[in-house]
């Protein structure tokens, strides 16, 4: 068995919005090991982005433990985080967040700017991940002159080109369209192939079916059973 | 519109400090030809009785009255010279060109109290006053007027009251270029025109420093001079003293004033224009939370958010500041130019009114912090922004 890069036990949250508190993750365990590539599914409200928030250290929980990468994460300062976030994780969001005003390529090469990676090596590496996404061509274009489908295409571009060992995404397909939704999976399941992780919230069944685990949220705790079979078979049809 | 108003302070400030410099330049233009701690000392009639004398009597100060000044207060003297006018104007002529021109005679001392630029030839020395020389020396409007394109004036003959002189040096007065003068040797005038021992002013360059010691030194010499001819202290009438050190501070004290007025009113302009780019920034902040918060996600440090914003910030006040500074700069070399060319008696008022470098490099530093102030609350907004909170989908 491989080691893991995602522990977590006990885990709390709450928020606090004035006098009420709300309980969203009430006892959290997972434990995701190196070069899975795992869904979390649960109904609206159940807590599936709050958990990936506290998985990604954008988020400070109240109780329990994290260990990323054996790591404890804990009460961390923001430039921590920030470094850590930098070097670990990758983010895909449903709404790609691409910054506006930059180009594909400007886009995709942000990561590594703040590594401190010069402007002449970081372009020259974002063209390297926009070719293997196939958008060599667009390298050029603003998000907003690209198609749903390209613009995830660079989020997924940027996440990757800092080499990070988890790439989470936070309903990556929830806003395309099923063919092109597939298209991102196949990526998604490419770069899982190269040995990343990859934690996947979805709402659609047949994205969760694509992954070789689901982790389902109902009431702040996870439902056990949730080996799902389906995935090897999958992955071979592809 | 709040650049403009960065812009504006600076162009503000610039201005008001060149054109501060100068009517100070003017004001020490006017300064310049006299040793700025000299007292001019003159006599009329005594306006009160006084000693059993009464009043309406005329003072006449003598070569006395210098040896009695120099003897007792010879410490505190740097320079002292008598002057002996020649009534009225001299009627002064070389060949067939004439003129009348106020002449007067001095000893070599004066040139340290009114200060002249000697341009061709020599001042008056102490052989001209010891051996009575028939020697002149003119101030070079009066050298046109006489001469007209002749050169190689020295050494010539003009007639002072039908007197010959001979011309030994031309000189210009600083304080004023278009000035005619004519000076004698003191001990020459005298002779040749009737004053025997006759004064007709007295000036000093004193060695104070500070306006109270040039005060104590112009009282003491009125004391005695008073004391000399019987005259009462208070009969400023009988003996006028000018004191050219306290005139000069007392201006001085204005242009000070007048400068740091200047300052303030740029400052507080620039704290305008620095309160409205703080706000500029703040809608802009506001307007990128997204973005700040996408950064932050993929690994923006608070720090480097803070150096983002605040980059920006100096950026646009340092634009706009830069705008208002040439501006400002532009204007006032072209005020120079238009000065220099109109030629006249304006230098003496209002000249080369230029902000230097040195205050350039001063309005960029105030550029620079300003643009660090403006930043600074919005930097401060963008770096506790929370990329969960910034990132979620509305
Ligand atoms: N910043 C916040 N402050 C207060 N309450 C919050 C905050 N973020 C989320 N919540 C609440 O916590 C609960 C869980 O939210 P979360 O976003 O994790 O749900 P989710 O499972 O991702 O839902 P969805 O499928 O709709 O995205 C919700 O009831 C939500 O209202
Ligand atoms: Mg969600």
């Amino acid at each position: 068995m491989s080691k893991s890069v995602i522990k977590v036990n006990g885990l709390h949250k709450s928020y606090r919005t004035g006098a009420n508190s709300l309980h969203v993750l009430k006892g959290i365990d997972v434990d995701i090991k190196e070069g899975e590539m795992v869904s979390i599914m649960g109904s609206s409200g159940s807590g599936k982005s709050t958990l990936l928030n506290i998985l990604g250290i954008l988020d400070n929980y109240d109780q329990g433990e994290y260990l990323l990468n054996d790591i404890l994460i804990r009460q961390m300062n923001e430039r921590k985080a920030a470094q850590f976030r930098n070097q670990y994780i990758g983010f895909i969001f449903q709404s790609f967040n691409l910054i506006s005003f930059k180009n594909a390529m400007e886009n995709v090469a942000l990561p590594l700017y703040y590594q401190g990676v010069s402007r002449k090596k970081r372009n020259m590496m974002a063209m390297e991940y926009l070719d293997r996404l196939g958008l060599k061509d667009w390298s050029e274009h603003l998000p907003s002159e690209l198609s749903g489908g390209q613009k995830q295409r660079v989020a997924i571009a940027r996440s990757l080109i800092s080499k990070p060992k988890i790439i989470l995404a936070d309903e990556p397909t929830g806003a395309l369209d099923t063919q092109t939704s597939y298209e991102v999976m196949d990526i998604l399941q490419s770069v899982n192939d190269s040995g990343i992780t990859v934690i996947i919230v979805t709402h659609e069944n047949d994205i969760a079916e694509r992954t070789q685990r689901i982790i389902r949220l109902k009431d702040g705790l996870i439902e056990p059973n949730h080996i799902n079979s389906m995935a090897p078979a999958t992955a071979v049809v592809n | 519109m709040t650049g403009f108003s960065v812009a504006w302070g600076i162009f503000m400030l610039i201005l008001l400090l060149g054109s501060g410099k100068g009517l100070q330049n003017g004001m020490e233009n006017n300064f310049s030809g006299t040793s700025k701690n000299a007292l001019w000392i003159w006599s009329r009639r005594t306006q009160v009785a006084y000693d059993g004398l009464k009043a309406g009597r005329r003072i006449q100060f003598t070569d006395q009255d210098v040896e009695e000044l120099k003897r007792k207060f010879g410490d505190d003297f740097d320079n002292i010279s008598g002057r002996f006018f020649i009534r009225g104007e001299a009627r002064i002529t070389y060949k067939n060109e004439f003129g009348s021109f106020r002449t007067e005679g001095i000893m070599p001392e004066f040139n340290k109290i009114q200060i002249v630029n000697q341009e061709e030839g020599r001042y008056i020395n102490q052989l001209d006053i010891d051996q009575h020389r028939k020697v002149t020396i003119l101030s070079n409007p009066i050298k046109k007027a006489l001469f007209k394109d002749e050169t190689d004036v020295i050494g010539k003959y003009i007639k002072v009251n039908d007197v010959p002189f001979k011309v030994v040096g031309i000189f210009t007065d600083p304080e004023d270029k278009e000035r005619k003068r004519i000076y004698l040797p003191l001990t020459t005038a005298q002779k040749v025109f009737n004053g025997v021992n006759k004064l007709g002013e007295v000036a000093i360059a004193t060695s104070a420093i500070t306006v109270a010691e040039n005060k104590r030194i112009e009282e003491e010499v009125r004391t005695l001079l008073a004391q000399r001819h019987r005259v009462s202290p208070d009969d400023k009438q009988a003996l006028g003293i000018w004191n050219t050190l306290e005139h000069f501070k007392q201006a001085q004290g204005v242009f000070t004033g007048i400068r740091i007025f200047v300052w303030i009113i740029g400052i507080m302009t620039i704290i305008a224009g620095i309160v409205g780019v703080s706000n500029i920034m703040i809608i802009l902040v506001k307007e990128r939370t997204k973005e700040i918060g996408i950064r932050k996600a993929i690994g923006a440090t608070p720090f480097s958010v803070i150096r983002l914003v605040l980059s920006e910030s100096v950026f646009i006040t340092a634009f706009a500041g830069f705008f208002g500074l040439v501006a400002g700069m532009g204007l006032l070399s072209v005020v120079s130019m238009v000065l220099q060319q109109a030629g006249g008696g304006v230098e003496r008022a209002f000249w080369n009114p230029s902000a230097d470098l040195y205050v350039a490099l001063w309005a960029l530093l105030i550029l620079v912090v300003a643009g660090l102030v403006a930043g600074y609350i919005p930097a401060r907004k963008a770096s506790s922004i929370r990329p969960i909170e910034a990132l979620h989908d509305e």
